[in-house]
């Protein structure tokens, strides 16, 4: 099956057109000993022979929406999706369009991602958001990048706080590598009891760079405002990886202080759909726009007086600056940003808030259940938000695989990142957890405990 | 006139209204626990609408918008082809849309079977020896490729590369990678047939050369005659090739990159396999590399763990090379965008591949034939899936953005306009495979009939595009005010 709608007389009549004979006289460039290779793959599918092939594919997965009950976050978050998300997303209009290379035919992309940042902004507490990275991981390597070039490499220290997700870290690793750039706590063994203070040692004259989370992939919330004044009196910036569901119940970044404040939209109603693709927001103050990566929409008007949208500030980015680009980005995650801009329109304040105090409560019910059970224990007394680190009397592994008998999908084992938290879960807890759920849960683990 | 514009469509700020919501949730059926007071936020600034409102603003925004749906939409270099339906219904089964990235690879085995499949039908399709699924879009791709050809070399001690070679008629992306990674770039200019000029070439590559980033067929839409060349040449002085798989459409069945001496190439999910480009995004830049480089690709990459055994399907896991880049995303790669392709692989079969790019080589060969009479093209010859016109006409200050404009009065999104910038006034024209004769024709048309206008009456194109909903933007005013927010009104109520 393909898409093409040419019959073999219009492609003939084309043929003539253009001067040739067959098809393969298109070709005689290409050289000839590697011209046409045979492909070994399987023989095409018709639409309902693929249908159903990618649907036995999909019965080899066990999802969170059928047979598994998930207390599994670390980064990626099960959250109710409304409805009219997807319904509108489906639109042909918003998914099959481009870049808005031509503000004139675009202005339905424009907008949306007009108010995608204004929601951001608002959401971040920040003056401003680009039009989005690709996800939290990458918007976290885009801030360094970012404030790297704002002290033009003249300060190569980047600190970047242990307790920030694991796989960030790495990333930041990987786009870091030969730039000259030093990073500091960034370690797997260090001090995860103690509060932000803890990083204040890391901080000199030579930062260009303080990351840190909020929550931490731990879920504690941790007022960073002394903290970012620390940095902040070394000339540093500070960037904040944040939980976009978490804002709606806890201090703003931009209150506290931070400059750049980035995160993973994922659970801004967009499915988990087995790591993306998900969502990196962006926001920052206005000193530092012509710096930021990424696409960005200013409003305008048109040629009949009309307010509207286009790209603008395109002079940073790669199709003009090239290699002196900060950031080689060249597109955003159009339909995601989308995806969560209707997911915040339709909560709006009100919901949001909800939401957030159901994860809160939820996880604070949980954690005091799970603690009671002999062997188990709450590693850390911060307070948190949906997610939280608890003690195991045994390993994680074999705890999770006697959950998973039960059709429960546990939580992220802390110690393939920690070597001090050997035997340490971390447990996301959101909306779409019911109490006899979180008791089934404490019930399984019980009955474990005593066998 | 411009300090009261006309507000088309509110934005949701406008149309919000304090007490209104969109859904609300079940009440907590826990004790509420206590909140911590000092670190509550006391407002959050987000407007209140309700499910209808929120949709009809979205259904209002979306009539804005042209789209591959709506019509012809021959935007060069970004292969705006038809999206399949049966794609996105594949990528939201339940199986595949409600699984997280971290469960145990012994509840994702369908999830793991697609990747290792796609792997494996990536690898057959270009000729390479090992791909990565990971990077999540075309320029993500190009940054792990460059750092992937910067580890191969420094794995060998060789540690004084630090040129990129760039084709002057590559895409921007190209040298902003390497940039990004403090290589210094060094252009190579084009001959006269628009290849790879060999002498430029040969006189450019010494043992400082990290390598080649070539774009083949290149952004003139033509295949460059001496690719083998082009490799061999940068093979000798120890350098690598990097193929950029922008344009990959035109190759499928006709030419595997890496049978011709490509070691390193990014791959465009969202272009050449048909995962929609969602308004900007997201796309999905897998990375396929020769023999010699796999052990460099990003980690984690999916593999048989155990070997399938009395009747049992194997086992996949992840595995991670070892001398690996490390990891250029969180999880594993846009997922979603690999169940699309994947559907869209399987359903063309190896034939179908080949007819993708027969037919896509085919419908721009019509386009630049019934236009070329009209339009001026640098080259004379056969192209690939896309060819640059020149957008001027002697003796008239019709400029390429005028003809793009007027097009939308056609109903057609405009081609791509000034890139390559090789190309004075460049109109860069990817039809696709997917359009029919009809359509291909009232492009042209279309073109020709704006020929004829810009003779008779210029004005009409440098006042176009005027029979659209929107006409044309005040760049300069957006660049300067840089209102990039708005904002509730100053006396709304913010919960």
């Amino acid at each position: 099956m393909t898409y093409i709608p040419i019959s073999p007389a219009e492609r003939d009549a084309m043929l003539e057109t253009i001067g040739v004979k067959s098809l393969e006289d298109l070709f005689q460039s290409v050289p000839a000993k590697h011209r046409f290779p045979k492909l070994d793959l399987p023989p095409a599918l018709t639409e309902m022979e693929a249908a159903s092939e990618l649907q036995e594919l999909s019965f080899g997965n066990e999802d969170v929406r059928g047979s598994l009950v998930s207390f599994l976050g670390a980064g990626a978050y099960n959250h109710y999706i409304p409805a009219a998300v997807d319904h509108l997303l489906r639109r042909g209009e918003f998914y099959t369009a481009y870049t808005p290379y031509q503000p004139e035919v675009s202005q339905g992309t424009l907008q949306a991602i007009f108010e995608y940042q204004s929601l951001i902004a608002a959401l971040t507490g920040m003056e401003l958001s680009n039009a989005s990275h690709y996800d939290g991981a990458t918007a976290v390597a885009e801030a360094v990048n970012m404030a790297y070039a704002q002290f033009r490499g003249k300060r190569s220290r980047v600190v970047i706080a242990p307790t920030v997700h694991p796989q960030y870290r790495a990333v930041v690793r990987t786009y870091t590598q030969g730039m000259g750039v030093e990073l500091a706590g960034d370690d797997a063994n260090a001090d995860l009891e103690s509060g932000p203070e803890s990083l204040e040692g890391l901080l000199d004259a030579n930062t260009a760079l303080l990351v840190v989370q909020y929550p931490d992939l731990f879920g504690r919330v941790y007022d960073y405002s002394a903290l970012i004044e620390k940095a902040h009196a070394q000339g540093a910036l500070v960037c904040l990886a944040v939980n976009p569901t978490a804002l709606a119940l806890f201090k703003s970044p931009g209150e506290m202080g931070a400059d750049i404040v980035v995160g993973e939209g994922q659970p801004l109603g967009i499915p988990l759909s087995y790591g993306g693709p998900y969502l990196g927001f962006f926001a920052t103050r206005r000193q530092y726009v012509h710096k930021m990566a990424g696409r960005l929409v200013g409003e305008t008007v048109d040629s009949r007086g009309q307010r509207a949208y286009v790209l603008t500030l395109t002079a940073r980015e790669q199709h003009i600056k090239r290699e002196r680009a900060t950031s080689n980005i060249c597109t955003n995650q159009g339909l995601m940003a989308l995806a969560s801009a209707i997911y915040l329109s339709l909560l709006g304040q009100t919901g949001l808030r909800q939401v957030a105090e159901l994860c809160y409560h939820k996880a604070h019910y949980a954690a005091e259940q799970l603690s009671k059970l002999p062997g188990y224990g709450l590693c850390f007394s911060a307070p948190f938000f949906h997610e939280f680190a608890l003690c195991c009397p045994g390993p994680v592994a074999e705890i999770n695989a006697h959950l998973l008998e039960h059709g429960i999908l546990g939580g992220y084992d802390l110690g393939q990142d920690y070597p001090a938290l050997k035997d340490h879960m971390l447990l996301a807890v959101t909306e779409m957890n019911t109490k006899d759920e979180i008791d089934a849960l404490v019930d399984v683990l019980a009955e474990a405990s005593h066998d | 006139m411009t300090d009261n514009p006309r507000i088309v469509e509110k934005t949701l700020f406008e149309l919000s209204s304090p007490g209104r919501t969109g859904v609300t949730f079940p009440a907590a059926d826990v004790p509420a626990a206590k909140l911590p007071k000092d670190l509550l936020r006391r407002e959050l600034p987000l407007p209140e609408l309700a499910e209808v409102d929120v949709v009809r603003h979205y259904m209002r925004l979306s009539k804005f918008n042209y789209s591959v749906d709506g019509g012809f939409y021959p935007l060069g270099s970004c292969t705006m082809k038809y999206n399949p339906k049966i794609n996105e219904d594949t990528a939201r089964l339940p199986g595949f849309a409600f699984v997280h990235p971290l469960q145990p690879v012994e509840t994702v085995q369908g999830s793991l079977a697609l990747m290792y499949t796609m792997q494996e039908w990536l690898k057959e399709i270009s000729g390479f020896a090992a791909i990565s699924l990971q990077p999540a879009a075309g320029a993500h791709g190009e940054l792990t490729g460059v750092l992937i050809m910067r580890a191969y070399h420094r794995s060998r001690g060789d540690t004084k590369r630090v040129k990129m070679l760039i084709p002057d008629s590559a895409h921007g992306t190209n040298p902003a990678s390497s940039g990004m990674f403090g290589l210094e770039v060094v252009q190579v200019p084009s001959d006269a047939r628009g290849n790879v000029d060999l002498s430029a070439l040969r006189s450019a590559c010494d043992e400082t050369v990290v390598g080649l980033m070539l774009t083949n067929p290149n952004t003139l839409g033509l295949f460059d005659e001496h690719v083998e060349q082009v490799a061999e040449i940068v093979h000798k002085c120890g350098g690598l090739v990097y193929g950029d798989g922008a344009n990959l459409n035109a190759l499928l069945g006709i030419l595997r990159p890496g049978d011709v001496g490509i070691d390193v190439m990014h791959f465009n999910l969202h272009k050449t396999f048909s995962t929609p480009h969602g308004g900007g995004g997201p796309g999905s830049g897998p990375v396929g590399v020769a023999a010699h480089l796999a052990d460099f690709l990003p980690a984690p990459l999916v593999a048989i763990v155990e070997k399938a055994k009395d009747g049992e399907p194997p086992l996949y896991g992840f595995v991670e090379p070892r001398q690996t880049i490390g990891r250029v995303k969180a999880f594993h790669g846009h997922f979603g965008m690999l169940v699309r392709a994947f559907t869209y692989i399987a359903m063309h079969g190896p034939d179908g591949l080949r007819q993708i790019a027969e037919y896509a080589v085919l419908n721009a060969n019509y386009i630049k034939a019934r236009i070329q009479k009209a339009y001026r093209i640098p080259h004379e010859r056969i192209c690939m899936h896309e060819f640059v016109a020149e957008g001027r006409f002697d003796g008239s200050d019709v400029r390429a953005l005028d003809i793009s404009k007027r097009l939308m009065d056609y109903d057609f999104h405009p081609p791509t306009n000034y890139f390559p910038l090789i190309v004075h006034e460049a109109l860069m024209v990817e039809p696709t495979e997917t359009e029919n004769k009809d359509s291909l024709d009232a492009f042209a048309d279309a073109l020709l009939a704006i020929a004829q206008e810009a003779r008779t009456n210029p004005e009409l194109l440098h006042n176009a595009p005027s029979r659209t909903l929107f006409g044309r933007m005040d760049e300069v005013k957006a660049a300067r005010e840089l209102v990039l927010c708005c904002w509730l009104p100053e006396d709304y109520e913010k919960g």
